[in-house]
C-alpha cells in the first residue's frame, strides 16, 4: 500500500521561477490498484511520480509504502521497491552496454553487488527465458549493445527491467509517448501482461484518455498540481472519454474564469 | 630512428598504458572529465621515490596506488556531495595536491633514485637480468589489464560501467550512484598514480612537475587508440587504450627523431589531441564542403 499524504512541492524556491507544481496533494493506492493519471501538460504528473521515487525533495508532507515511512530516503534506496519506466527511452538503459548486462543489472537489484561475476551461465539462461515472453526476438541478440535498439524495444526491455525484481509500485511516466503507434500498442499490451499477472501497484501517466479508461481499475485527473477527479468502479466503468473530456473542460472552464475574473479585479 | 630509441618508446609506451587505462576509466567508463590527473601522477611518483630511498621499491606501487586513489576520492567528494563541476572539482584537487606532493618530497622539487633500489633491479642474479627493463613493465602491464579486465566484468564493474552511461538508470536500480563514482575516481587516479610510480622508478628521478599535461596525453592514447584500434568490445577498447599508448610515445620518438625540440613536446600533445577531438567535426565538414562543390 503506497500513501501520499499532504504533499507540497514547488520548483525554484525563492527565485522569479518559483512553481508550485503540487499543492497538498493526498491519495492511497491499495495493492494491486492500476492507477491511470491524466492532466494537461504541466498539471505535475511526472512531478507526482518523481516525488514518490525521490527524484525531487518534497516542501513538506509525507509518503508511507507499506507504512514505512519512506519521505526522507534517497532516491536510490526508494528504487529498491519502485520500479520506473522513463517517457524517454534513453533513459531507461545504458546504451553501451549489452542487453545481457543491462538485464543482468536489474537482476541484481537488491542484492550485493560485489566481485562475483556480472553474469553466471543460470542467469544467462533465465534472462534469455524472459526476453522471449516479450515476443520481439530480442533473445536471439543478448549480446548487442542496446544502443542499437529502437525506441520501442528500449522501453520493452526498460519495463522488463522494472519488473525483473518485483517492485512493490510501478510508475509509468507516458511511457508510450515517444513511440510510432505500433510501437506504442505493443509496449501498452506487455504493459498489461505484467502488470496483469503479477498484480502489480501501478501509478501510470497517459496522455492518451482511451488508455485512462481501459486501463486499470482507477483515474484520477491532475489539474494545477492538485488531483481534480478520482473515478473508480461503477462511476468510471460508465465513463466514456467524451465524458471524462467533458469533465476535464468543466474543471479547467472555471479555472479559465477564475482566471479572468483575476484579470477583471486588475 | 635507433633500435634503441624505438624500444625505448615501446618500453615508455607500457608504463604510460597504465596511465591512460586510468584516463579511460574516468573520461570513457565514468565520463567524467578528470583533471585531476595531472596531480595523483606525480603523487605517485613521489610516494614511489620515498618508498625506494626507505628501500621499499615494490612496496611503493602499491602505495603509490592508495595515495592516488584517495585523491580521486577528493575529487569525487567535491562532484558527489558538494556539486561542484567535475572540471572543477578536478582543477581544485589538482592545485592542493601540488603542495601535498611537494611534502610528500620532503619539499624538494625533484629527487633522484640513481642510487636507490627499485624494481628494475629485482631480477638481478637471474638469466633474466638484462631484459628486466622491458620485462617488468609488461608483466605489470598484463598484470593491470588482467584484473582490470576481470573486474569491469563483476557485479561492481557492470553498475559501475551503467553508472557512465546512464546514472539515472542506476539509480533507478537502486545503487548509490555517488558511491559508484567514489570508487570509480578511486580506481582511475590508482592506476595513473601506480603509473606515476612506475616511471618514477624507470627513470631513476621523480620531479614535482613530471605529471603536467598528462591527462592531455592520456587522453591522446586513449582517442588514438579508439580511431585506430575500435571501440567494439571491452577487451578491444581496453587492448585500443593500451595500443594508442605505444602509438603515442612511437609518435613521439619519431618527432624527436626528425629534430623537434623536446621542449614543444606539450605544444604536439595538444596538437593531437585537439585533431583526435575534432576529426568527427572536420570530417562532417568535409563531406559538406564535397557536396556542395558536387553541386
Ligand atoms: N525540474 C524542474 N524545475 C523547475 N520546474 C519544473 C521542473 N519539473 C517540472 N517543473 C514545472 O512543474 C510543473 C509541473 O511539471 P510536470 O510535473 O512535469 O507536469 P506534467 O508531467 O503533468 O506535464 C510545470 O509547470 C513544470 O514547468
Ligand atoms: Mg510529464
Amino acid at each position: 500500500m503506497l500513501e501520499i499524504q499532504h504533499v507540497s512541492l514547488t520548483f525554484g524556491q525563492g527565485t522569479i521561477n518559483e512553481k508550485q507544481a503540487l499543492k497538498n496533494v493526498s491519495f492511497t493506492l491499495k495493492d494491486g490498484d492500476f492507477v491511470t493519471v491524466i492532466g494537461s501538460n504541466g498539471s505535475g504528473k511526472s512531478t507526482l511520480l518523481n516525488s514518490i521515487s525521490g527524484v525531487y525533495e518534497m516542501d513538506c508532507g509525507r509518503i508511507f509504502l507499506d507504512d514505512v515511512d519512506i519521505s526522507f530516503w534517497p532516491e536510490y534506496k526508494r528504487s529498491r521497491f519502485v520500479g520506473r519506466v522513463f517517457q524517454d527511452p534513453l533513459l531507461g538503459t545504458a546504451y553501451a552496454m549489452t542487453i545481457e548486462e543491462n538485464l543482468a543489472m536489474a537482476l541484481m537489484k537488491g542484492q550485493q553487488h560485489g566481485l562475483q561475476p556480472g553474469i553466471s551461465s543460470k542467469e544467462s539462461a533465465y534472462l534469455k527465458e524472459q526476453l522471449s515472453r516479450l515476443d520481439l526476438g530480442l533473445e536471439d541478440r543478448m549480446k548487442d549493445k542496446v544502443g542499437l535498439l529502437s525506441g520501442g524495444q528500449r522501453q520493452a526491455l526498460t519495463l522488463l527491467m522494472a519488473t525483473l525484481v518485483m517492485p512493490k509500485v510501478l510508475l509509468l511516466d507516458e511511457h508510450t509517448a515517444a513511440l510510432d503507434p505500433a510501437s506504442a500498442r505493443k509496449v501498452m499490451e506487455l504493459t498489461r501482461e505484467i502488470v496483469g499477472k503479477n498484480q502489480l501497484t501501478t501509478l501510470m501517466v497517459t496522455h492518451n484518455m482511451q488508455q485512462a479508461l481501459s486501463y486499470g481499475n482507477r483515474t484520477i485527473m491532475m489539474n494545477e498540481g492538485g488531483i481534480i477527479l478520482d473515478l473508480e468502479g461503477e462511476e468510471r466503468q460508465n465513463m466514456t472519454v467524451e465524458g471524462l473530456v467533458e469533465l476535464f473542460n468543466q474543471k479547467n472552464q472555471g479555472e479559465k474564469l477564475e482566471n479572468d475574473r483575476m484579470l477583471l479585479q486588475l | 630512428m635507433t633500435i634503441i630509441a624505438f624500444q625505448g618508446a615501446i618500453i615508455l609506451g607500457m608504463i604510460y598504458a597504465i596511465m591512460a587505462v586510468g584516463v579511460f576509466i574516468s573520461f570513457r567508463t565514468l565520463d567524467i572529465p578528470d583533471l585531476t590527473v595531472d596531480s595523483s601522477f606525480v603523487t605517485g611518483a613521489a610516494v614511489s621515490a620515498v618508498f625506494c630511498v626507505a628501500g621499499h621499491p615494490w612496496l611503493a606501487l602499491p602505495a603509490g596506488f592508495l595515495a592516488s586513489a584517495v585523491a580521486g576520492m577528493v575529487t569525487a567528494v567535491l562532484n558527489t556531495h558538494l556539486k561542484i563541476q567535475p572540471l572543477l572539482a578536478g582543477i581544485l584537487v589538482m592545485l592542493g595536491l601540488y603542495s601535498v606532493n611537494l611534502r610528500i618530497m620532503g619539499n624538494r622539487a625533484n629527487i633522484s633514485l640513481l642510487n636507490q633500489p627499485t624494481i628494475f633491479q629485482s631480477l638481478e642474479g637471474t638469466p633474466l637480468a638484462d631484459q628486466a627493463e622491458w620485462l617488468i613493465p609488461l608483466a605489470l602491464l598484463l598484470l593491470v589489464i588482467g584484473l582490470l579486465y576481470g573486474f569491469l566484468k563483476t557485479r561492481f564493474g557492470f553498475i559501475l560501467r551503467g553508472t557512465g552511461d546512464n546514472q539515472q538508470m542506476v539509480r533507478a536500480l537502486g545503487v548509490d550512484t555517488s558511491k559508484m563514482i567514489l570508487a570509480g575516481m578511486a580506481l582511475a587516479n590508482g592506476l595513473v598514480g601506480l603509473c606515476g610510480a612506475v616511471l618514477a622508478q624507470y627513470q631513476s628521478y621523480c620531479d614535482i612537475s613530471m605529471g603536467v599535461g598528462m591527462v592531455v596525453i592520456g587522453l591522446a592514447s586513449v582517442i588514438i587508440g579508439e580511431v585506430i584500434f575500435g571501440i567494439r568490445s571491452l577487451f578491444r577498447r581496453l587492448l585500443a587504450v593500451v595500443l594508442g599508448a605505444i602509438v603515442y610515445r612511437i609518435v613521439i620518438a619519431f618527432a624527436l627523431n626528425l629534430g623537434m625540440p623536446s621542449t614543444d613536446l606539450k605544444l604536439v600533445s595538444a596538437i593531437i589531441v585537439t585533431l583526435a577531438l575534432s576529426l568527427p567535426v572536420l570530417k562532417a565538414k568535409y563531406f559538406l564542403w564535397q557536396k556542395r562543390r558536387k553541386g
